[in-house]
């Protein structure tokens, strides 16, 4: 970290957005992680997402946990709405914010011990529920906070900083994704931000619980030789499945590409993303057959990255419950609070 | 590309913007930061070493450095660089003890120099301390030249002037004023080792047009303000105009309001654009309500009974062309301006009536002598020019920086050495690190804006002709405006094989300068940077191959206001601040090398 703040300086190069923003609009306060924290790059990648997406800051809600990572929504977004919940349950208080507006951009940031040590129930429903939201996961296999315990997700044979063996299987949050439903899961890698943002930018656009798993060093507890989430670990067995572009609503698509080999998928606000398998025997749209992509190449030691897996046709969780089209807070008074009559009718329903 | 060559002596000395524009090379954010630490003596004599006369150029200076700050790059005024340097002068202690002293042993060497001004005293003030005899010959009747006949003293107040002057004048030299040099050839039959010419550029230049011998009120700027000067000249009519739009128009606009005027207008041929004056020069007489007139080409001047009442003037209009250029030129009107006096100032050359044709030293086909532009030397060995005298009118701090080099190549030919050969320049660098988020600079962003120079009230000043107009600034404001200077000295070294590419100094960037990428040739890596490249002639920062992609580091030098955050931010201190310091070899420093090798080959011999 630093004591000295990022200073505002308009300098000749600064681009705006279509909202007359500049990229600085979107930075929160001064990062107070350690210098070289793989979050605080995914910060700088959400920052980017959401500023060339031209989202207005006041439409995001931003929710986290507990953790090192789940500090780090202090560290953007300074003008979005935020709630830092109680430990690993991030995904309930989510909910009832999705449930309350549903025209916010619900962005949660958590990371392996709030995700799934503490918070796994939560973690899993909120898939189950394709909550609408994207779900950013910065794994770094150890819990940096309480000076860097092995986590759920360290692998077998991963060492500890002062020499100790995990023996224990991990948790991958990508498969654990994929076998409970998700809509759109994806992993990618903190140093790698070509690959990071659009995915970002498409599970923003995703309708439905995006899971972005992205493996962020821990620069102080987990980047040394024989971590298996280090910097030049990952970057050693880094493995890119799929690419993607991003292409905005009304965008015309200049690229060309061959039928098969790239496919294009459009989002719910008419956006679209453009998938190109980097791998000739993946597929991203086969629950099944990914999976066991996933498992091959893990075996091998390899992470796999991309965007894994991506449905958009199921239903997220104001489809299942058939909720109102509107927020609450557009609701008028009478149609939000019926009055006694309209209760007791309910309430009949139910004897 | 491969990676930047650091190790050489341009590309650090290159990012202090100020310093590389500086034609004496000042080391300003060393002596901004001496004044901000409070040791004004410090500062001053760090300035005097490079450009000799601190008080006076703090006032008077062409600040070629202001235009190239870093500063204006983030925010629309520079660090006012000049008038701290005046901070420096006017809170110095007594610095006369520090002050260099002539070499107690002469070395038999004399030299001749012709005029007292800044070029010639610089040169007397790095070659007394060598040993030498120096004799200056001065034709009017106080040394200063240009400094003190063309510089009114509302900005440049004698005092200050003669300070300065006599700490080289007292340590030894032998000034004989009211001594003009008639004959070259003359002084070349007195014997003197070597002779520096450093005349100046006296001769302002005429407007032959009809009426100009008709009238003793039409007057030649520079010798006007000459007069002016020695008290000769003490009054003026009530409507004047100048013609021409420089700073010397600029002089003389205000010194007639002190002199009379009450109706002064500069008159100006062309857009305000392709103005000669300095923007503040401009401001200072604008400030004092002079009216600039433009696109009014002179066209004659109107006796009335054979005394002069104005001149008739061509309205002009102009075309520019895409790049702001005059495409095309039309005359539209014609008007009279009515007035009582007419000062001419467009322009002045040097002028050497005094130096025989047949004796060696070349002259062009502009009568302007033919000067090496490294040695200063002549074409006949042993005669030197410099200052205004050298190349034609440029500024003190120019003249200075001749004098400099003049001084390196007459010790060079004294000891029968060769002039070109010369101490090259060197950059010292040193970390700045102190611990744990502690740097040996202050480095932290001020947005403040530039403080504004406390002046004379209006009516005040104009009661006398050597009222200094400004006032320099207060304790507060000094305090602000260092603040400001961005340290561009403190350089951000990058050290490839320490890098592990997590991204944390890109992303704490306030001005996106960084950018890691796949190596390329060089336009494909200006194309790919993380901010687009707005200064195409600044050399780019490129490391070795990172040791885990094997891609690069790139640095856009041009964007970065060395926050140091980036050092900061490393985890492996890849990144590391470190201050450059320019080593500018001078006169004396030859002569230190002259010794070491002397020893030397007592050693080996």
């Amino acid at each position: 970290m630093t004591y000295i703040a990022k200073p505002r300086i308009v300098h000749g190069g600064l681009t705006r957005n279509a909202l007359g923003l500049t990229i600085r609009d979107y930075e929160g306060g001064m990062s107070t992680l350690c210098a070289g924290c793989g979050h605080d790059s995914v910060t700088a990648a959400i920052v980017q997402a959401f500023f060339e997406l031209d989202i207005p800051p006041h439409r995001v809600a931003k929710m986290s946990g507990i953790g090192c990572s789940s500090k780090t929504p202090a560290y953007f977004l300074g003008a979005s709405h935020g709630f830092n919940a109680v430990h690993g349950r991030m995904p309930s208080v989510a909910t009832g914010a999705s449930v309350a507006n549903r025209e916010l951009y619900l962005l949660g940031v958590s990371g392996d011990g709030d995700s799934l040590s503490i918070g796994l129930g939560q973690f899993a429903h909120a898939i189950r529920r394709n909550l609408n939201m994207v779900y950013v996961l910065e794994n770094n296999g150890v819990y940096g906070l309480t000076k860097g315990q092995f986590s759920a997700s360290a692998d077998v044979g991963s060492k500890a900083r002062k020499g100790e063996v995990n023996e224990q299987q991990p948790i991958d949050p990508v498969q654990m994704a994929m076998a409970q439903g998700g809509t759109f899961v994806a992993r990618s890698f903190s140093g790698d931000k070509e690959q990071l943002v659009p995915l970002l930018k498409a599970a923003i656009k995703h309708q439905g619980f995006a899971l972005v798993d992205v493996i962020s060093p821990c620069v102080t507890f987990n980047d040394h030789e024989d971590s298996t989430k280090s910097y030049s670990y990952t970057r050693q067995f880094f493995h890119r499945a799929v690419h993607l572009d991003y292409v905005p609503p009304l965008e015309e698509i200049k690229v060309a590409y061959d039928e098969g080999e790239v496919m294009p998928i459009e989002l719910h606000d008419g956006s679209r993303i453009l998938l190109r398998k980097l791998s000739k025997d993946y597929s991203f749209t086969n629950r099944g057959a990914a999976l066991d992509y996933i498992r091959s190449h893990q075996r091998k030691g390899e992470i796999v990255t991309g965007l894994l897996y991506i449905d958009e046709s199921e239903p997220d969780l104001h489809g299942i419950n058939h909720t109102t089209t509107a927020p609450l807070c557009n609701l008028d008074f009478e149609t939000l609070c019926p009055g006694s009559q309209a209760l007791a009718t309910l309430q009949q329903r139910f004897r | 590309m491969e990676p930047t060559k650091t190790s050489g002596t341009e590309y650090f000395h290159r990012v202090v913007d100020c310093q590389w524009a500086c034609p004496a090379h000042t080391d300003v954010p060393e002596y901004i930061r001496l004044i901000a630490q409070g040791r004004f003596s410090d500062a001053y004599m760090l300035n005097r070493v490079s450009n000799v006369f601190p008080g006076i150029l703090g006032r008077v200076c062409d600040r070629p450095c202001e235009p190239a700050c870093r500063r204006v790059r983030v925010e629309d005024e520079p660090v006012a660089i000049c008038r701290l340097k005046r901070v420096a002068a006017d809170n110095r202690g007594d610095i006369r003890d520090r002050l260099p002293k002539a070499a107690e042993q002469k070395n038999g060497k004399r030299i001749a120099l012709i005029g007292a001004g800044c070029a010639s005293l610089t040169v007397v003030n790095d070659l007394l301390p060598l040993g030498y005899e120096c004799v200056i010959y001065e034709a009017l009747d106080k040394h200063g030249g240009l400094m003190r006949t063309n510089i009114p003293s509302f900005r440049l107040p004698a005092t200050v002037l003669d300070e300065e002057m006599d700490y080289i004048i007292d340590m030894g030299a032998d000034l004989r004023l009211g001594t003009p040099v008639e004959s070259m050839k003359r002084l070349l039959a007195e014997g003197y080792d070597a002779i520096f010419v450093g005349s100046g550029a006296p001769k302002g230049k005429n407007l032959d047009l009809p009426g100009r011998l008709d009238s003793d009120r039409i007057h030649i700027g520079i010798q006007w303000l000459e007069s002016v000067a020695f008290e000769h000249v003490d009054s003026i009519g009530e409507n004047v105009l100048i013609i021409g739009v420089g700073n010397t128009a600029m002089d003389c606009c205000r010194t007639s309001l002190r002199l009379g005027a009450k109706n002064v207008k500069v008159m100006a041929r062309k857009p305000r654009k392709f103005f000669k004056a300095s923007d503040w020069e401009l401001e200072d007489a604008e400030e004092e309500l002079v009216e600039i007139v433009v696109n009014y080409s002179p066209k004659a001047f109107v006796m009335e009974a054979g005394k002069l009442v104005g001149m008739t003037f061509e309205k002009m209009e102009y075309d520019l062309d895409d790049d702001g250029n005059i495409a095309d030129t039309r005359v539209v009107a014609e008007e009279f301006f009515a007035c009582d006096d007419v000062v001419l100032a467009i322009g002045q050359e040097n002028a050497f009536p005094w130096i025989e044709r047949d004796i060696g030293i070349q002259f062009d086909q502009w009568e302007v002598p033919v000067v090496d532009p490294v040695t200063f030397e002549a074409t006949l060995p042993g005669v030197f020019f410099g200052g205004d005298a050298a190349f034609g009118p440029k500024n003190i701090i120019w003249a200075v920086e001749h004098g400099h080099q003049a001084a390196i190549s007459i010790h060079k030919y004294c000891q029968a050495q060769s002039l070109t050969d010369r101490l090259p320049r060197g950059v010292n660098l040193q970390s700045a690190k102190m611990g744990m988020h502690e740097w040996s600079y202050s480095n932290d962003y001020d947005p403040t804006a530039r403080r504004m120079m406390p002046s004379v009230d209006l009516k005040e000043r104009f009661k006398k002709l050597n009222i200094e107009v400004e006032l320099g600034f207060s304790v507060e404001q000094i305090v602000k405006e260092v603040e400001r200077c961005l340290n561009c000295d403190l350089q951000t070294v990058f050290f490839a094989d320490l890098c592990i590419e997590c991204d944390a100094c890109i992303d704490v960037c306030p001005v996106d300068c960084l950018t890691i990428t796949a190596n390329e040739d060089e336009q494909t890596l200006k194309n790919n940077l993380k901010s687009p490249l707005l200064n195409p002639d600044q050399p780019l920062y490129v490391s070795a191959s990172l040791k885990q992609t094997g891609r690069v580091m790139v640095k856009d030098e041009n964007l970065c206001v060395h926050c140091g955050l980036c050092a900061e931010r490393c985890p492996t201190a890849a990144w590391d601040m470190q201050k450059s310091t320019v080593n500018i070899p001078y006169a004396i420093d030859e002569m230190v090398q002259d010794e070491a090798r002397c020893l030397e080959n007592q050693k080996t011999g």
